[in-house]
């Protein structure tokens, strides 16, 4: 598409240029079975910017070796890009200090480090863990397992129908025996953003931390821990623009200091006998073993790009397309959106009546729309709604309105072949 | 990589639309349960025996349109036949899902059911088309539930060119 020079400098006057953002992207260039590829389901993971692909690149051409420990000058190297990757992203999320920023392979670990470090040691028989119904199976099952071990109990915040917290039930469910919440701050199912602030503000009031599951909000938002003043945040690279195997755990330095290990071995020692370990100080302490260098570094890159761009403009542009879709889906006979909170991250689950969402997934697929169909591991949420599974569309920053338009018009095929 | 349309041909839709045998047999002599937690299809199958010969069959369920056509044209197929005839058809139509079957290449009993040969290159839709055939299979063995994810089910299936 060329266009008239006028009309491009109105467009860089505009500040976000998705055509340009998109050249960035050379996997949407993509024709799956002849048709151009709509990716709309980066929820579940994002697509990569050929800058931070270039970032590996360098990085395995030119820097690689093990970190931390060598007196070689490329251990250096990689040392110093692995360490500079940490304050990239203690910047993302303005932490306070680097060390609050601990390297995972994502937010499962993330939180199963939460789980091991602090909920082994803090919590024990007859005490209560707070989650909610939206959780994401990685923020339950690790506190079930837990809850087994212990003794301990879970109560759960539940939902209207709109998909949004009850908070006054939330904060009746605190007694003397509540010992940990666990929130996420955008529902990976139906796209609500919740109250995260202020549920953290009353959980602190009765002396109970917070961690909070940032997968879904993370890439679409503005993320500042020291203003929600959220005690552990976890989040995952790839659906961040970078590389799968990589995440973060984002705690607060007392916090982390009173946290024991997850993980035993290399680098999260100061000294070893056979009669007794000395553990290393944070974030160390939790990153035993050699840590996946390459996705850290490339993580680096991936927010000092979206840093580039800009979190609240990319925010407004998955709004304008969130919006958009949901005006149109609206309008569909026989489509039903499911999450209708008032404030929703870029993120449409839907039923087409009479189809079952696996056959919606399948038939756009074949108009080259990729979308997610199933429970998007978020099954008591689809239990509460009492639906076996959802389609779900999820928009990132690089999406198009007319690539909304393709869903809409794959969405009316379906309806035609099942009619 | 086959046009997934062609998976989603009249006779299936129609299927899917009116299936066949869909109910519960009151007086059962065998019955299953079929579920993929993955994708939440579930499907209730019961089924009378007269000697080695299906008397009735019936099905009933939540699921997607692959597996409810499949269910459906399952019933069709195996009412009147014997367990044996079944149960060959039982393996002709898992290998021919999971892409074992050559159908130009080998003999077979499977007939109008070659529709559902395109689900071979949808590998996530598989599980689908399987279920029934599955839930059938343990209804003959007296398994009351059947799961396209249970590791000791005589009938699971790696997907692709295992």
């Amino acid at each position: 598409m060329t266009a008239a020079p006028t009309t491009r400098k109105l467009r860089l006057a505009s500040a976000f240029d998705v055509e340009r953002i998109r050249a960035d992207f050379p996997i949407l260039n993509l024709k799956p079975g002849g048709k151009p590829l709509v990716y709309l389901d980066n929820a579940a993971s994002s697509q990569m910017p050929q800058q931070v692909i270039d970032r590996l690149v360098h990085y395995r051409t030119t820097q690689h070796a093990n970190i931390h420990r060598a007196v070689h000058t490329l251990s250096e190297i990689a040392t110093s890009e692995y360490e500079e990757a940490r304050r990239k992203l203690a910047r993302f999320i303005n932490a306070r200090e680097e060390r609050e920023v601990i390297f995972t392979s994502g937010t499962t670990e993330s939180i199963n480090l939460a789980m091991h470090g602090y909920g082994r040691k803090f919590i024990g028989a007859g005490d209560e863990i707070i989650l909610t119904t939206l959780e994401h199976h990685s923020n339950i099952v690790p506190w079930q397992m837990l809850c087994e071990e212990k003794g301990a109990r879970i109560r759960v915040v539940p939902v209207n129908d709109a998909g949004e917290l009850l908070i006054d039930e939330y904060e009746s469910l605190f007694n003397e025996r509540t010992r940990f919440v666990g929130v996420m701050h955008v529902s990976n199912a139906l796209g609500t953003v919740n109250p995260v602030k202020h549920m953290i503000a009353f959980a602190h009031s009765r002396g109970v931390p917070v961690l909070v599951d940032g997968a879904q909000a993370a890439p679409h938002m503005k993320v500042d821990v020291q203003d929600l003043d959220c005690d552990l945040y976890a989040f995952s690279g790839h659906k961040l623009c970078g590389p799968t195997g990589i995440g973060i755990l984002y705690g607060k330095a007392a916090l982390l200091e009173r946290m024991q290990p997850f993980k035993g071995g290399g680098d999260m020692i100061l000294s070893v006998t056979f009669e007794k370990t000395t553990y290393n100080t944070i974030p160390h302490k939790f990153e035993a073993g050699t840590p996946p260098i390459a996705a850290a570094i490339g993580l680096g890159a991936a927010v000092d790009y979206l840093s580039g761009i800009g979190m609240d403009a990319i925010a407004a542009h998955e709004l304008d397309l969130l919006d958009h879709a949901t005006a149109q889906l609206s309008r569909m006979p026989g489509v039903r959106i499911i999450g209708t909170a008032g404030k929703k991250a870029a993120v449409l689950s839907f039923m087409v009546d009479g189809v079952h969402p696996h056959d919606v997934g399948t038939l756009l697929n074949q108009d080259g729309v990729a979308i997610r169909t199933g429970h998007h591991c978020a099954q008591p949420v689809m239990q509460r709604f009492r639906l076996p599974a959802t389609a779900r569309a999820s928009f990132a920053f690089y999406n198009t309105t007319a690539e909304v338009d393709a869903l809409v018009a794959g969405i009316r095929s379906v309806q035609s072949v099942f009619s | 990589m086959a046009d997934p349309k062609s998976l989603y041909q009249e006779v299936i839709l129609d299927h899917n639309r009116k299936p066949r045998n869909y109910g519960t047999l009151a007086h059962a002599s065998h019955k299953a349960e079929g579920h993929n937690p993955l994708c939440g299809d579930h499907l209730s199958l019961t089924m009378n025996l007269d000697g080695d010969r299906i008397d009735g069959i019936a099905f009933h369920g939540e699921s997607c349109a692959i597996c409810k056509a499949s269910a459906s044209m399952m019933t069709a197929t195996v009412k009147g036949k014997t367990r044996a005839e079944a149960e060959t058809l039982i393996g002709e139509f898992r290998d021919m899902a999971t892409g074992k079957l050559d159908l130009t290449g080998r003999p077979h009993h499977l007939g109008r059911l070659t529709v559902f040969a395109g689900v071979r290159d949808l590998p996530t839709r598989v599980k689908c088309a399987i279920l029934p055939w599955h839930t059938l299979h343990a209804a003959f063995n007296s398994v009351v539930s059947a799961s396209t994810e249970s590791e000791d089910d005589p009938m699971h299936a790696p997907i692709g060119d295992a």
